[in-house]
């Protein structure tokens, strides 16, 4: 409980143990008539203090897994571990005192309302067993590390939105969890708010070296904070990998997701092609020399280019006659360019 | 001689209108208390027996639930003569006041378990899950989170049901439950004397609305909302 804060590993070399590793997990639920298969076999681990991010559509499956991970729901096969421990495995009342390792913040807080914000950070220390007074150094300093020092007397519902979630944030720490676990933490808040929560979390994990799984349906959190992320589809992983990886890959359903260009109007006689490229592999310039090289009958439509987990990337529409496509993906992939006609 | 004269003046309401009123608040006070003792722990028996509540029991829930709504169904005035030998067993007699508290809290008990099951329900299960996701047992959450969180609509529901149980020991008046009932229907009703009757029902009055200033006032306090 007082172990001084500094004194906590930063993010570890790479080949430890990961501090999240699911393995084969499956979750069905048995209804009449047919079983709906929610997690159909995941594997999955995020190394110590990473921000990995999860994403997909609603009924992916995601929050089945988070509930997997605080083991409020138990995996039909599999295995789930969490800092060292196989939660999966674990009776209940075991189960309890494990989920001290973790924290959780909602999508809606969840606060409690009929207790000051002071007491909705002492309540998982009360659970814990923690002595009073102890109790109250630790609400203090959770409270100043999310910059409500000063509201620790007042009721949830004198908070802003954004002042809640910090109050859910500090209460997620309280009894110093190795794994904070997010679902949809901005959702509900505006864009300006979302952004300050998304610094603050980053701020902790690099303070307190946790490690973030952040459950969202929204590219931007995806962007602005996650070094790792998975796409989930039909209780599958579809993609999953480092951001700069992710975004690098060509054909990417993440990268197209991540990095987005417009939807285009095509004209009779037109059709789209759309390039993509990391400057990792071939430069700016050189893309749109191929691209130039190509004629005047080859627009650039619209296009991106951006820098993102350390990796520049661009992707263009190519807005060209549909009888000089052949041609058109011959030469740009003679000059290295990844090219392909574009799906909508 | 004017209408307050004649109600001052008149020596059925000056000397059995203050022994009425005490026995019906009496009888008001200890039923609520019992009522609330035992209408609030089958409220959260409700709750969490239900399916999805915080320990489903499907035949606890469904027996539970069949016996609250049997009580909630006998029309009281039925109710009240049926339990006559319960109520001698209990109290040694069927008359007065303390004989009322009988039927008076086996009628309110399933009314208010009801509305306490309800104010329960309207707790976002979000906060139950925040609980249980920082390792509260069952039990903890009971007291700490759901009755807690729902307190405010708690104590509403028990403003709903002392005014109910003021209106209830008007008709134990009826037979022999003595209080602000029984002086109004012997006296008022079948001595056709209206002053006592409408001594009584100004009383009745008074006492309903103290008790829902007292409860809003009481729900207000507690709603941090």
């Amino acid at each position: 409980m007082s172990e001084p804060r500094g004194a906590r590993p930063q993010i570890e070399p790479q080949g430890a143990r990961p501090q999240i590793e699911l393995r084969a997990l499956r979750k069905v639920y048995p209804t009449p008539g047919r079983d709906v298969v929610a997690l159909d076999g995941i594997d999955l681990s995020v190394p110590r203090g990473a921000i990995h991010g999860i994403v997909g559509r609603s009924g992916a499956g995601k929050s089945t897994l988070i509930r997997c991970l605080t083991g409020l729901e138990r995996p039909t096969s599999g295995s789930v571990t969490v800092d060292g421990e196989v939660l999966s495995d674990l009776p209940e009342s075991r189960l309890r005192s494990a989920r001290r390792r973790i924290g959780m913040v909602f999508q809606h807080v969840n606060l409690f309302d009929s207790r000051t914000i002071a007491a909705n950070v002492a309540y998982p220390l009360e659970v814990a067993g923690v002595p009073k007074a102890q109790r109250a150094v630790r609400v203090a300093e959770l409270l100043d590390l999310v910059g409500l020092g000063e509201r620790a007397d007042a009721y949830p519902a004198q908070l802003s939105g954004g002042q809640k979630q910090r109050v859910g944030i500090a209460r997620a720490l309280a009894t110093e969890p190795a794994v904070l676990l997010c679902d949809e933490p901005t959702s509900a808040l505006d864009s300006a708010t979302t952004r300050q929560i998304l610094a603050l979390i980053r701020d902790l994990r690099d303070r307190l070296g946790i490690t973030v799984v952040l459950i969202t349906h929204e590219m931007g959190v995806v962007r602005e904070i996650c070094d790792s992320v998975t796409l989930l589809e039909h209780g599958r992983v579809v993609e999953h990998g480092p951001l700069g990886e992710v975004v690098g890959a060509y054909g990417s359903r993440l990268a197209r997701e991540l990095i987005p260009v417009p939807d285009l109007p095509l004209g009779d006689e037109r059709s789209l092609v759309e390039v993509a490229y990391s400057t990792d592999d071939v430069a700016t310039h050189d893309v749109l020399a191929a691209v130039a090289d190509l004629g005047t009958q080859v627009e650039i439509a619209a296009g991106t280019i951006e820098t993102l987990a350390g990796r520049r990337v661009g992707r263009l529409q190519l807005d060209l006659p549909a009888d000089e496509v052949t041609a058109a993906l011959g030469r740009l992939h003679a000059a290295g360019v990844h090219a392909e006609v574009a799906t909508r | 001689m004017s209408w307050w004269d004649e109600l001052a003046n008149n020596r059925v309401i000056q000397q059995m209108l203050p022994e009425a009123t005490y026995e019906t608040v009496a009888m008001v006070a200890v039923s609520s208390l019992l009522t609330a003792l035992v209408g609030l722990p089958l409220g959260v028996l409700l709750h969490a027996t239900a399916p999805g509540g915080l320990a489903p029991q499907r035949v606890v829930s469904s027996v539970v639930g069949v016996v609250v709504n049997f009580g909630r169904s006998v029309p009281f005035l039925i109710l009240m003569i049926a339990v006559i030998p319960f109520t001698r067993w209990v109290v040694g007699t069927s008359l007065g006041w303390e004989a009322a508290v009988v039927p008076l809290t086996l009628g309110a008990i399933p009314f208010y378990a009801r509305l306490v099951e309800t104010a329960l329900r309207e707790v976002s299960p979000g906060k139950v899950e925040a609980a249980r996701v920082m390792g509260s047992t069952r039990t903890k959450i009971i007291g700490g989170v759901l009755v807690r969180e729902a307190l405010p609509a708690i104590v509403a529901g028990l403003t709903v049901t002392v005014i109910a149980l003021v209106g209830y020991s008007a008709m134990a008046g009826v037979i022999g439950g003595g209080g602000l009932g029984a002086l109004a229907i012997s006296y008022g009703y079948q001595r056709f004397d209206p002053s006592v009757m409408i001594a009584c029902v100004a009383v009745i009055t008074v006492l309903v609305v103290a008790v829902q200033v007292i409860g809003d006032l009481t729900a207000r306090r507690l709603d941090h909302r």
